[in-house]
């Protein structure tokens, strides 16, 4: 029994949940949080994050996608799935994922673009010929009326959805958070605190992804990047980072001081087997360094161009370099929030349920719940979201143009 | 001589007599409807588990039983039911040795002599059949349902392998059966006990250290059992309200 240390039950010895179930949470989680920032600009009139709204949204789509995969490859069964759609078990938390999943999917997703999009998929129609037309005649589901009152319906029902999917994407994740929370046996993840968390670790993943796209895509197609768009989405970034941080720690301390029968097995394991994984990738670097970055940053419009001091100096100096500093802290917590997942699924499963004794996984390379189908299952996302900004280019014709409004004055 | 071959004939016809009803019984039991059968009435039974760790001297003829008669897998590590044997140090209680090698299969290795005197106790394991389980109430399909007699069963025909339930048992008797990628744990010998018949680990226990007990049967031995001794479930704070009762259990054990 290698790996295995002090006691566990028998049949602990083999991990029920493996990286699939890691990717289950955080996929769906990118998807909550773009979908949160595209709202920002739709509900709260951010005006300054639109050139990413429609970006976010097929970002949500692409991971929308793909996030039942994962499940549907760790099932023993999953040519039996489809049984929870047609015989769900009421009592069963899990039994709920295909209807949320489902809800969010058509209800939110799709029509929010389609209505978004509908004006550009006639007009594409129109334009194209041979299989293109066809393809848009279809996504157009044959309606070619775009004048400017069907427009302002859609316009209205447009917002109507997005109000909508606010409550719907803080299901969708809260929901995943309750399936891990409410499990009494694990008190690893038994916690009322398990939703919350997930919900605003999911925001900032998503915000930090979402923007990360932006630069980077707007960095191929060779166009101005605009500062006045990242900076804000950076400082909402840092917003729901310090939520998040601010939760966890709250639920790190509770244990801490409540100390239930719990406690010393599930801090040795942090000591140990998730040191490196929890402490230094989850909490240091990808949290309290992308505070830390972004905290210093918002500070510089802050600082007149004559201050003197050392301090003055420095925060204009990482003012002038914003650009890669928010590219690092993007980066930094994306890591730090699949490190999170990791933590929670992967973690949760190291300990014995008779808290006397630890074992541990051993990720395979290729085979189906391996590390192979693990990075194809995370490079499909991009996939589909490359066919997706070929087909409904989430660019304004604004946008297309250099941009043109100065950085935030510093 | 004729009457020895009348004797035959009546022994004969009683046996045919007395066990056409079971015949009966097992045709409902193979189709999963147990109830249906005229001789076996669901409603009239509750199956629970009584178990005394001061008889059991941990030999492992319970696992091995198991293993046999249920076809649990000898590999990988999976058991419907085990056996662990805990070595307390009086001075160190916080601390208790812990082990079931093999699930307790070929028994226990002597313990190493040693100067200082050491509480040590066996203690089976098996499914706790809770009659508030989260094991049922997870299971997204209803796959792990309880039987109207108290047992928790798995529908194999139905189960998806996604492993909440596994999860979710605070006792870690669950295990996926490989060959078939679908949960599987304790029948408490379903196909037996619906016929009259007590588990295999209870068949073969030399010292009757478990008991298969049906709480509605008011003359079966369980209840002077749950009566006369002090008897305690495993992390009853979980709520599940086993009834896998133990007798002389120590705090310890987990």
């Amino acid at each position: 029994m290698e790996g295995v240390q002090g006691f566990i039950y028998p049949n602990e010895l083999e991990l029920q949940w493996s990286v699939l179930i890691v990717l289950y949470p955080f996929i769906t989680g990118l998807v909550a949080g773009a979908f949160i920032l595209a709202s920002l600009e739709r509900v709260f009139n951010v005006r300054a994050v639109k050139p990413t709204y429609r970006l976010a949204l097929l970002t949500a789509l692409a991971f929308l996608i793909v996030a039942p995969l994962p499940l549907q490859l760790h099932l023993g069964h999953p040519e039996r799935s489809f049984s929870m759609y047609l015989t769900p078990h009421t009592q069963s938390a899990m039994a709920m994922f295909g209807f949320v999943y489902l809800w969010y999917l058509t209800v939110v997703l799709l029509l929010e673009i389609w209505l978004d999009y509908r004006k550009e998929i006639v007009e594409f129609w129109k334009a194209s010929t041979g299989p293109k037309r066809w393809l848009y005649a279809a996504l157009a589901l044959g309606v070619d009326n775009i004048d400017a009152a069907s427009l302002r319906v859609d316009d209205r029902l447009g917002r109507a959805v997005t109000i909508i999917g606010i409550p719907s994407a803080f299901l969708l994740h809260g929901y995943v958070g309750f399936i891990f929370g409410s499990l009494k046996a694990n008190p690893w993840w038994s916690t009322p605190l398990m939703p919350v968390v997930f919900l605003f670790s999911a925001i900032v993943s998503g915000i930090a992804l979402v923007m990360l796209l932006y630069i980077v895509l707007t960095w191929l197609r060779r166009h101005r990047i605009d500062m006045v768009c990242v900076d804000t989405i950076a400082q909402y970034l840092l917003y729901a980072l310090i939520i998040d941080f601010s939760l966890e720690m709250l639920d790190l301390i509770h244990r801490l001081y409540e100390a239930d029968e719990s406690l010393k097995a599930l801090d040795f394991m942090v000591r140990t087997r998730l040191w490196t994984s929890q402490v230094i990738v989850q909490i240091i670097s990808g949290t309290v360094v992308p505070i830390v970055l972004l905290g210093l940053l918002q500070l510089g419009p802050l600082i007149t161009s004559t201050g003197r001091s050392v301090l003055a100096r420095a925060i204009r100096g990482l003012w002038e370099f914003r650009l890669p500093i928010y590219v690092l802290a993007g980066t930094l917590t994306m890591i730090g929030i699949f490190a999170m997942r990791w933590n929670v699924v992967i973690g949760g499963q190291l300990f014995s349920k008779s808290f006397l004794g630890y074992t541990v996984y051993k990720m395979q390379f290729a085979t189906r719940e391996g590390l192979l189908p693990a990075v194809v299952l995370m490079v499909l996302p991009f996939v589909i979201l490359w066919v997706l900004v070929r087909l409904l280019p989430p660019w304004d014709q604004e946008e297309t143009e250099p941009a043109t409004r100065p950085a935030r004055a510093h | 001589m004729e009457s020895g071959r009348r004797a035959f004939l009546e022994q004969g016809a009683r046996l045919l007599v007395l066990s056409m009803p079971a015949a009966l019984a097992w045709e409902h039991i193979l189709a999963g409807t147990p109830e249906a059968a005229d001789n076996y009435d669901t409603a009239a039974h509750w199956w629970g588990f009584a178990i005394d760790i001061e008889q059991c001297i941990g030999c492992g003829l319970c696992v091995r039983a198991c293993k046999d008669e249920n076809d649990v897998p000898l590999e990988p590590f999976t058991f419907r039911t085990w056996v662990e044997r805990y070595v307390i140090d009086p001075d160190d209680p916080d601390h208790p040795m812990v082990e079931s090698p093999n699930g307790g299969y070929d028994g226990f290795a002597d313990i190493p002599s040693s100067d200082r005197k050491v509480k040590t106790f066996f203690v089976p394991k098996l499914c706790n059949h809770c009659s508030s389980s989260p094991c049922v109430q997870v299971c997204p399909v209803g796959a792990t349902f309880d039987s109207p007699d108290g047992v928790v069963l798995v529908d194999k025909q139905r189960c998806l392998g996604c492993r909440y339930c596994v999860q979710a048992c605070p006792y870690g008797t669950r295990y996926i059966d490989p060959r078939t990628h679908v949960v599987d744990k304790c029948t408490l010998c379903y196909h037996r006990i619906t016929r009259g018949l007590t588990t295999a680990c209870c068949e073969v226990c030399p010292t009757g250290a478990r008991m298969l007990g049906d709480l509605k049967n008011p003359n079966d031995p369980i209840h002077e059992f749950l009566r006369s001794r002090k008897v305690h479930v495993l992390k009853p704070q979980m709520a599940t309200h086993s009834k896998a009762y133990y007798a002389g259990l120590d705090g310890s054990v987990r």
